[in-house]
């Protein structure tokens, strides 16, 4: 069971979280807005600055134990038991060292991009910062429904103002999507909130809390839709991932990278932190679901990516079908999946942010992303055309590159599960090699053409710089991935554990939410006496909810969470094998 | 009746009896200032409101007093403060807003305070007929101030329609207060709900009392289908009164029937909970949709305040103590926020209708980078989006819906919540990602207008990142309330 774990001594945690932000504050006041360079220069310590401290934390991480580490808590709003409580384990560890990684490369990507009104810019980046470590920091549902929302006003402001044309459009889309999703969240919270004080008495927002006391599996259903819906949209699913294709194109490079490599994280990360050990019997239960949704993105994402004419729009799509993989690995349910999902989110974060790093540098010197614009450009940009083929590699998960671990861990893990999962999961590698590849063709390789564009120069120091210390993770990853698995592994397989555990517990809890026995080993923080109610509340919406359909995943008292390959197979069997037969039969007897 | 049993008690009433004093030396001290002077009364009733606040906080008492018609408990306490904050905020940004439109006229700020008395009175009425009273008295105040443009023709006619639907609705509300005695044969509060309590609780006139109060409740707060007056008045008035009207008048509506509903029919609440229910989903998703096809700014506030207002009543028809404390909590901040929203709209607007279009935001953040900034500011405050208290403020609403099963209610919540940013966030996008067309010149802010702004940003951020105080407050207020 995971544990409040150790107390920091120092807050280390908040600093990393705060420090973008008062850097921030630093810029708008102290910086002139005329010394451009000045508040670039400045923009780029506060980053490394914060990337260094964050490199704290990999390096005291203790990786055998599942605990969350550096702890830091108080209580914010003592009524609804509601905390500040920030704490890392294996689990985001890599994704905070991501997004403080990425932020830097995202201000040396910014560089000459930017050029008007460059302090806010630059002060909101920073802000976005915040907001993403803390929702992968912390551990009370408030503070992260709080820090989620933080993350996405600024990025909103960087679409709207710094964008491409389309820019209102898409930022307006983009800001509908995620606050509407998130809105539901926030009702998924309060029901949770709420009916765990029912259950155990302890009206508390702390998640290591809610994760000892499941709740009963019809509750957990509606709860895991509300989660859905924020989750889904930020990460973007299948029918959600409209606002995807515009918000990235519209972006400016740098806002593109940190929404590809760092924002889509938070659905996932979300899923995973949340969704799995509170809810595990909806999350079963809705498994099939989610499977199919996460197979659709990856062939219907990559499918429609090798339609795109537009190289930023092309690895825009791209992302849909790379987040279908992550989503996949983690709806499987197995240590294998979930630690491929993890790995995955970080390849896609390295690989997709490098991707739009190189679209963005051509773009600054053509001021064209259009495919058919180019043709032969490594015959005059080499260093640019090999850095690209490496980075499309690694995409598309070449060996020996970050993306090949990354997809064989969800490979495994889906085919544990099922041996069918396992093909989809291998055509949407082959359509990545086929949209990557094609286009790598069609722009680099053939005939140069001169579009006006012999003046083009190679990269220059500044970019080499920005892209360098990708390749190195790409590369490190690729051939050396033990500290990058290592780090997650106890804490996913006390995941994986603690979902299976609390899917037992959540059965017990099945009738009128009783409570089993006293399992609660803190004592209540805030208890809230509340007058009862005047209305007598017994119809209750989520009475209703009908049982598991899918026998695969069907809960019986033995095993709780593997799948039982049988039953699919057998179901699958005869569902494809009786089909003509009947319809033989029933032709011959009509006849 | 002994007089002794009367517990008169001064005291309790103080508030009420400095802020007639207060008016009346306004109104004479405006015979003695020239036209150009006429500022002066506004620092005056400043002032003299600033000094009013302790003194709030000083007669607090948890005993009904004359004769059990009059309570100043913590509850009137808490939304006294919010219309004497309200006030403040409205005379401060009046100042300068009567100048640029060449209104000069003394009569302005003292019926600002007699509409604030009559909040007050409203809030610690313990009575039917003190409510009525401190009503009418609020409401034809209210009739005055909105026309004092009167060279535009829609004040007149914004003040007309407010005044005959006004008079139409303090009618029905009357009616309503008249059976809700007639069953009694009492007008106190407390006797009333002792009467319900003992027998006869599903008495149809009780109900048809409800009915009818119900309805002029919501002409008051302008809930849908009783809201038509509001876009017109709001447009017409004078901006600060806007203001004044949006926050003040709807506080005081809520707190007199938060009075009436539950100390004196706490016993109905299955009933009147139901209807509230209808008038909360359709008002949210009413105003929230209505405001989306606005494009004058003043509208599209006046339609948000619909919104804002549905989405309060959720915390009153679930009557439970998170509700009631939030709708509070909502209350106060509100006051901020929407204050904070018309300040700016006053230092935009050029008179004659210019600068009230959301066009004519176009760019303000190149233009007017501080007033730009304070604007998304209070704009994302009434979205909900944290770390604003206008997120904190509907988290406990929603929670309160969550708390007592009401599920479809906090859905609809939501919903009208998501929609509503749309307009909000297009006059954030006008302001910020559209360069300024046409050139509508900016009068500089004043030092008053700027403490204005400052103190509308502190009320709309403090609260949200520490909400803890704030809510304890509200919690301590309503405690007289739910027994």
């Amino acid at each position: 069971m995971t544990t409040t774990g150790t107390i920091a001594s120092i807050p280390i945690l908040s600093l990393i979280t705060f420090l973008p932000s008062v850097g921030a504050l630093y810029i708008l006041i102290f910086v002139k807005k005329q010394s451009q360079d000045g508040l670039r220069w400045s923009a780029l310590v506060i980053s490394l600055a914060t990337f260094l401290l964050s490199l704290y934390l990999p390096l005291t991480f203790n990786a055998n134990t599942p605990e969350f580490q550096w702890v830091e808590k108080a209580v914010w709003v003592e009524r609804f038991g509601i905390h500040y409580f920030l704490g890392v384990d294996g689990i985001s560890l890599l994704l905070v060292s991501l997004t403080t990684f990425v932020t830097v490369i995202c201000v040396l990507a910014s560089w000459t991009e930017i050029t008007i009104k460059l302090k806010p810019y630059l002060a909101l980046f920073l802000v976005v910062e915040t907001g993403v470590l803390g929702v992968f920091m912390s551990l009370d549902l408030f503070l992260f429904y709080v820090f989620w929302e933080v993350v996405l006003i600024p990025m909103v402001f960087i679409i709207g103002v710094w964008g491409g044309v389309r820019r209102l459009y898409s930022a307006i889309k983009f800001f509908l999507f995620t606050f509407a999703g998130s809105l539901f969240m926030l009702l998924g919270v309060l029901a949770l909130f709420y009916y765990h004080g029912r259950l155990t008495g302890n009206y508390t927002f702390d998640a290591t809390v809610l994760f000892e006391n499941p709740l009963a599996p019809h509750v957990q259903g509606w709860i895991f839709l509300a989660f859905f819906l924020g989750f889904a949209v930020k990460i973007p699913m299948f029918p959600l991932h409209t606002w995807l294709p515009d918000a990235h194109t519209e972006a400016p490079t740098a806002g593109s990278i940190f929404l590809a490599a760092v924002l889509l994280k938070l659905g996932t990360y979300g899923f995973v932190r949340y969704s799995l050990p509170l809810l595990p019997n909806a999350c079963m239960f809705f498994a099939p679901f989610m499977i199919a949704l996460s197979i659709i993105a990856i062939l219907y994402g990559a499918y429609v990516t090798i339609a795109q004419k537009d190289m930023k729009k092309l690895v825009a799509y791209s992302s849909v079908s790379h987040m279908g993989f992550v989503m996949l690995g983690i709806f499987v349910f197995n240590p294998e999946g979930i630690k491929g999902g993890l790995l995955q989110m970080i390849n896609h974060g390295i690989s997709t942010g490098a991707l739009f790093l190189l679209v963005g540098m051509i773009y600054e010197r053509t001021h064209s992303r259009m495919i058919e614009d180019y043709s032969g450009l490594i015959r005059v940009l080499p260093v640019y055309g090999i850095i690209f083929l490496i980075v499309a590699l690694s995409s598309m998960g070449m060996p020996v590159t970050n993306g090949f671990i990354g997809e064989l861990y969800v490979l495994i893990g889906a085919y544990k599960a099922h041996w069918f999962f396992a093909i989809p999961v291998v055509i949407g590698v082959l359509l990545g090699t086929v949209y990557l590849l094609w286009m790598f063709q069609r722009v680099f390789l053939g005939d140069f053409v001169n579009h006006g564009q012999n003046s083009l120069k190679d990269l220059g120091r500044r970019e080499i710089a920005a892209v360098a210390p990708i390749l190195i993770i790409i590369f490190w990853i690729g051939l050396y991935p033990k500290p990058f698995l290592q780090v997650t592994d106890a804490s996913i397989t006390n995941l994986v554990k603690m979902m299976e555990e609390n899917s037992h517990r959540s059965m017990a809890n099945n009738n009128n939410f009783g409570n089993t026995g006293p399992r609660l080993s803190h004592a209540p923080d805030a208890p809230i006496k509340f007058k009862d109610c005047l209305r007598c509340g017994q119809d209750d919406l989520l009475s209703s909810i009908p049982r598991p359909i899918f026998p695969a995943f069907k809960h019986s008292n033995r095993t709780t969470l593997s799948f039982d390959p049988e039953a699919l197979e057998g179901r699958l069997s005869t569902g494809w094998g009786e089909a003509p037969t009947l319809y033989l039969e029933e032709l011959r007897y009509a006849l | 009746m002994p007089f002794e049993s009367l517990n008169i008690s001064l005291t309790s009433v103080m508030p009420e009896i400095l802020l007639t004093g207060l008016a009346l030396a306004v109104l004479v001290l405006d015979f003695f200032l020239s036209k150009r002077s006429k500022f002066v009364l506004g620092y005056l009733s400043v002032t003299g409101l600033l000094l009013l606040l302790p003194i709030v906080l000083v007669s607090i008492d948890a005993n009904p007093s004359f004769g059990g018609t009059v309570i100043a408990d913590r509850f009137a306490a808490f939304f006294n403060i919010i219309f004497i904050l309200a006030g403040i905020l409205t005379t401060l940004i009046s100042v300068e807003y009567l100048k640029k439109e060449n209104i000069d006229r003394g009569e302005y700020y003292y019926i600002i305070l007699f509409a604030i008395l009559g909040m007050m009175v409203m809030a610690s009425s313990y009575d039917l007929l003190n409510v009525y009273v401190g009503l009418e008295l609020m409401a034809l105040s209210f009739y005055i101030l909105v026309a004092q443009r009167y060279k535009d023709i829609r004040s007149v006619e914004g003040a007309l329609k407010y005044f005959v639907l006004g008079a139409l609705s303090s009618g029905i509300l009357l009616y309503g207060l008249s059976f809700a005695f007639g069953f009694g044969g009492t007008t106190n509060l407390n006797e009333i709900a002792q009467h319900a309590v003992s027998g006869q609780a599903r008495s149809p006139f009780l109900l048809l009392a409800i009915i009818l109060i119900v309805g002029g409740f919501a002409f008051k707060v302008a809930l849908f289908p009783f809201h038509l007056w509001a876009p017109d008045a709001y447009e017409g008035a004078p901006t600060p009164i806007t203001a004044l009207l949006s926050v003040g008048s709807k506080a005081a509506a809520f707190a007199i029937f938060l009075r009436i509903f539950i100390v004196a029919l706490p016993e109905l609440q299955p009933e009147w909970s139901k209807l509230l229910w209808l008038f909360s989903a359709a008002t949210m998703l009413f105003g929230t949709v209505v405001a989306i096809a606005q494009n004058n700014i003043i509208r599209m506030m006046a339609y948000s305040s619909i919104a804002h207002a549905g989405i309060i009543l959720i915390g009153m028809l679930v009557s439970n103590q998170t509700g009631v404390s939030g709708m509070l909590y909502y209350l106060l901040v509100y006051t901020f926020m929407n204050i904070g929203v018309f300040a700016v709209v006053t230092l935009v607007v050029k008179g004659d209708g210019k600068g009230e279009n959301i066009s004519d935001y176009r760019g303000l953040s190149t233009r007017h980078p501080l007033l730009a900034f304070f604007m998304a500011l209070y704009l994302l405050a009434l979205a909900g989006v944290p770390p604003t208290a206008g997120f904190t403020a509907k988290f406990f609403i929603l929670a309160s819906a969550i708390e007592a099963k009401y599920y479809w209610l906090a859905t609809i919540g939501v919903v009208s919540t998501a929609v509503a940013l749309f307009f909000y966030a297009r006059v954030i996008f006008y302001m910020y990602m559209k360069e300024p067309e046409g050139l509508l010149e900016m009068t500089g802010t004043g030092l008053v207008g700027k403490a204005v702004l400052l103190v509308a940003a502190a009320g709309t951020v403090i609260p949200g990142i520490y909400p803890a105080p704030f809510m304890e407050m509200a919690v301590k207020a309503i405690k007289p309330l739910l027994t």
